[in-house]
């Protein structure tokens, strides 16, 4: 085995694609976890998901009008971003962006729509003037509420959904098959990244969704149900199962295989990445959550607030996971110099145009937003506790 | 013959001299050769080739500053560069290359007597047959031309940088000062003019040669049908 010096290529002194690049797979994997939770329960009838499904479409919703932001921001010519709609390069799988995201964003708002129609009629039957005239409008000139039509929504609501689930796997897949078709990065260049990614993604939603559901309801100082977020509990703790799983094992392979590639991935886990994947991504932030979760769903609680507790630190251990999962792929990947010889450096910068206070704003944007949909669309009818 | 006066003479002189220096300027400048392109069946004719010979590269970085200068390339990044290669007793491989060796290299990092060998290996953009950057761009704006040159077109490109990451080579960088990607170009605004690429104009070793592939007498069919050659990466 050669032992070398560190030496990366003279234009691999920076690397092109920033924390952005970080954000937009986390954005877009929320958006689709959290919508395959609320498929879930208009396609295959799972009544208990009942009280987050419109919570669950409507978060959706917020966090895909986010998902765009990063990219814009990073891109070297945003006012040519059209460009990926009107020539695209169907070869690459960026090019599928624009498109898959269009027609998401269609099935998104159709289904949130027909969703809160009765609400909203309701709503447009109460009130009097300009309000009156904008639910009309949001309508679409269409008040009637009957039987009929509710019978009419739900089944276009479970055509969507079913569309939906296989269209938010491609939103996210697609992201995983852009860093993992890569032949030229031997850490991102794996057929299992596809995969990896859309299971990380549903545990991103399932996370987020259980975070938000039990912070609002503490605030509001209602009752959750229980019901509902213990099946949410269980399957966060198998998707995570599985989700890590699928990474370890992928790097198992890589390592058994002993290909020219080891060498130098083995060094970035043992040097650069030691404390985001190994202590943080795996260590803290997989295990102690797998543990947690496997309490939680396998042994009887007396008190039950301390189980919904657990299943909430759980949920924030797991969303930072996650963040960790996609910093440590987009970044540690570009770390590598492809000489396989050495190493390049990467932190950003406080107010850099794409640094660290420009993430947190991107990353705080979508749940203030879900604040302001909740006054248009209230999500939850609860009990008080 | 009429006397003419000193002054008439030496005026004549003067611009007689003046107008041979200046004649001669455009006479004898002027290197460009018609290679012959005139319609795109012509461009399918030319399949251009380059040659790197790591035997006689000296490491010398006049290739780099020629690049540089020619296609303006911005500060800190590279369209082409000499890496230098120090194997020593141990088995240890030490590679360095300073400011891509623009200025040449300075004093060896291994120590003299411990070197088994050392060599220099320029490298630039291999215009791939089937480019993974080519594969990766969104929009088209990565291409490769008729006659195989992989060039980017700057008035569409977006800037996303998945072709930097795709090339296996880190041939490619974003120009941060226009927003877009860029890369060895073969110099193809000087080979439509029989002109060499800047940089196999400036080695004085040879150790760089282009030229067209189709063509069964070019100097590089010569080259690559008497000696070994490898390429770069080939299981990719």
């Amino acid at each position: 085995m050669e032992s070398f010096n560190n030496f990366v290529f003279p234009n691999e002194l920076h690397i092109t694609w920033t924390v952005m690049i970080v954000l937009y797979p986390y954005i877009t994997g929320m958006v689709a976890g959290a919508f395959i939770v609320s498929s879930f329960y208009h396609v295959f009838n799972m009544e208990k998901l009942k009280t987050v499904a419109r919570f669950a479409l409507v978060s959706s919703l917020a966090f895909l009008l986010f998902a765009t932001v990063p990219l814009l921001n990073h891109l070297g010519r945003p006012e040519r971003a059209f460009y990926i709609m009107m020539t695209p390069n169907f070869s690459s799988a960026m090019s599928g962006f624009g498109f898959i995201y269009t027609f998401y964003m269609i099935i998104v708002v159709l289904e949130i729509w027909l969703s809160y129609r009765v609400e909203f009629i309701q709503k447009y039957n109460q009130s009097k003037g300009i309000a009156k005239l904008i639910y009309h409008l949001i309508l679409l000139g269409n008040v009637t509420d009957n039987e009929n039509t509710r019978r009419i929504d739900k089944k276009f609501v479970i055509i969507l959904a079913g569309f939906g689930i296989p269209i938010a796997c491609i939103l996210h897949g697609y992201v995983g098959f852009l860093f993992g078709s890569i032949k030229a990065n031997p850490w991102w260049s794996t057929p299992l990244m596809f995969i990896i990614f859309i299971f990380s993604a549903i545990v991103s939603g399932l996370a987020v969704l259980i975070f938000l559901y039990q912070f609002v309801h503490w605030l509001r100082k209602k009752m959750v149900d229980q019901d509902c977020l213990n099946l949410m509990a269980k399957w966060l703790w198998g998707f995570m199962i599985i989700a890590v799983t699928l990474e370890l094992m992928e790097l198992l392979s890589v390592s058994y295989e002993n290909t020219e590639r080891w060498a130098i991935l083995k060094q970035l886990m043992e040097g650069k990445l030691k404390i985001s994947y190994v202590y943080l991504q795996i260590g803290l932030f997989s295990i102690v959550p797998f543990l947690m979760l496997t309490y939680t769903s396998l042994y009887k609680f007396k008190n039950i607030s301390i189980k919904n507790l657990i299943i909430w630190i759980s949920s924030v251990m797991l969303l930072l996971q996650v963040l960790f999962m996609r910093w440590n792929v987009v970044i540690g990947g570009q770390l590598i110099s492809k000489s396989l010889r050495g190493f390049t450096e990467y932190f950003p910068g406080l107010w850099d145009k794409e640094g660290i206070i420009v993430s947190f704003l991107i990353i705080l944007v979508p749940f203030l937003l879900l604040y302001l949909f909740d006054k248009v669309f209230p999500f939850f009818k609860e009990k008080t506790s | 013959m009429e006397k003419i006066e000193r002054r008439q003479f030496l005026k004549l002189g003067l611009y007689s001299t003046a107008g041979v220096l200046v004649g001669s300027f455009f006479a004898f400048a002027k290197t460009e050769k018609d290679i012959g392109v005139k319609s795109y069946e012509d461009l399918l004719k030319f399949d251009w080739g380059y040659i790197v010979d790591t035997t006689r590269c000296i490491g010398c970085g006049s290739c780099v500053r020629a690049c540089k200068v020619e296609n303006e390339v911005p500060d800190t990044f590279f369209r082409t560069w000499v890496e230098r290669y120090e194997i020593s007793d141990s088995k240890k491989v030490h590679v360095d290359s300073p400011n891509g060796a623009i200025e040449s290299f300075k004093e060896n990092n291994t120590k003299d007597s411990e070197i088994d060998k050392a060599y220099f290996v320029p490298k630039l953009c291999n215009h791939c047959y089937d480019s993974p950057c080519t594969q990766v761009c969104p929009v088209g704006a990565s291409y490769t031309s008729p006659d195989h040159v992989v060039l980017i077109d700057k008035k569409h490109c977006v800037g996303c940088g998945y072709c930097v990451q795709a090339c296996p080579y880190g041939c490619r960088y974003i120009d941060e000062s226009k927003g877009v990607a860029d890369k060895c170009t073969l110099c193809y605004h000087r080979i439509h003019k029989g002109e060499a690429p800047a940089c196999v104009n400036a080695c004085p070793r040879n150790a760089r040669i282009y030229g067209n592939l189709k063509d069964p007498n070019s100097k590089i069919n010569k080259i690559l049908n008497q000696r070994r050659y490898g390429v770069l990466k080939p299981e990719l």
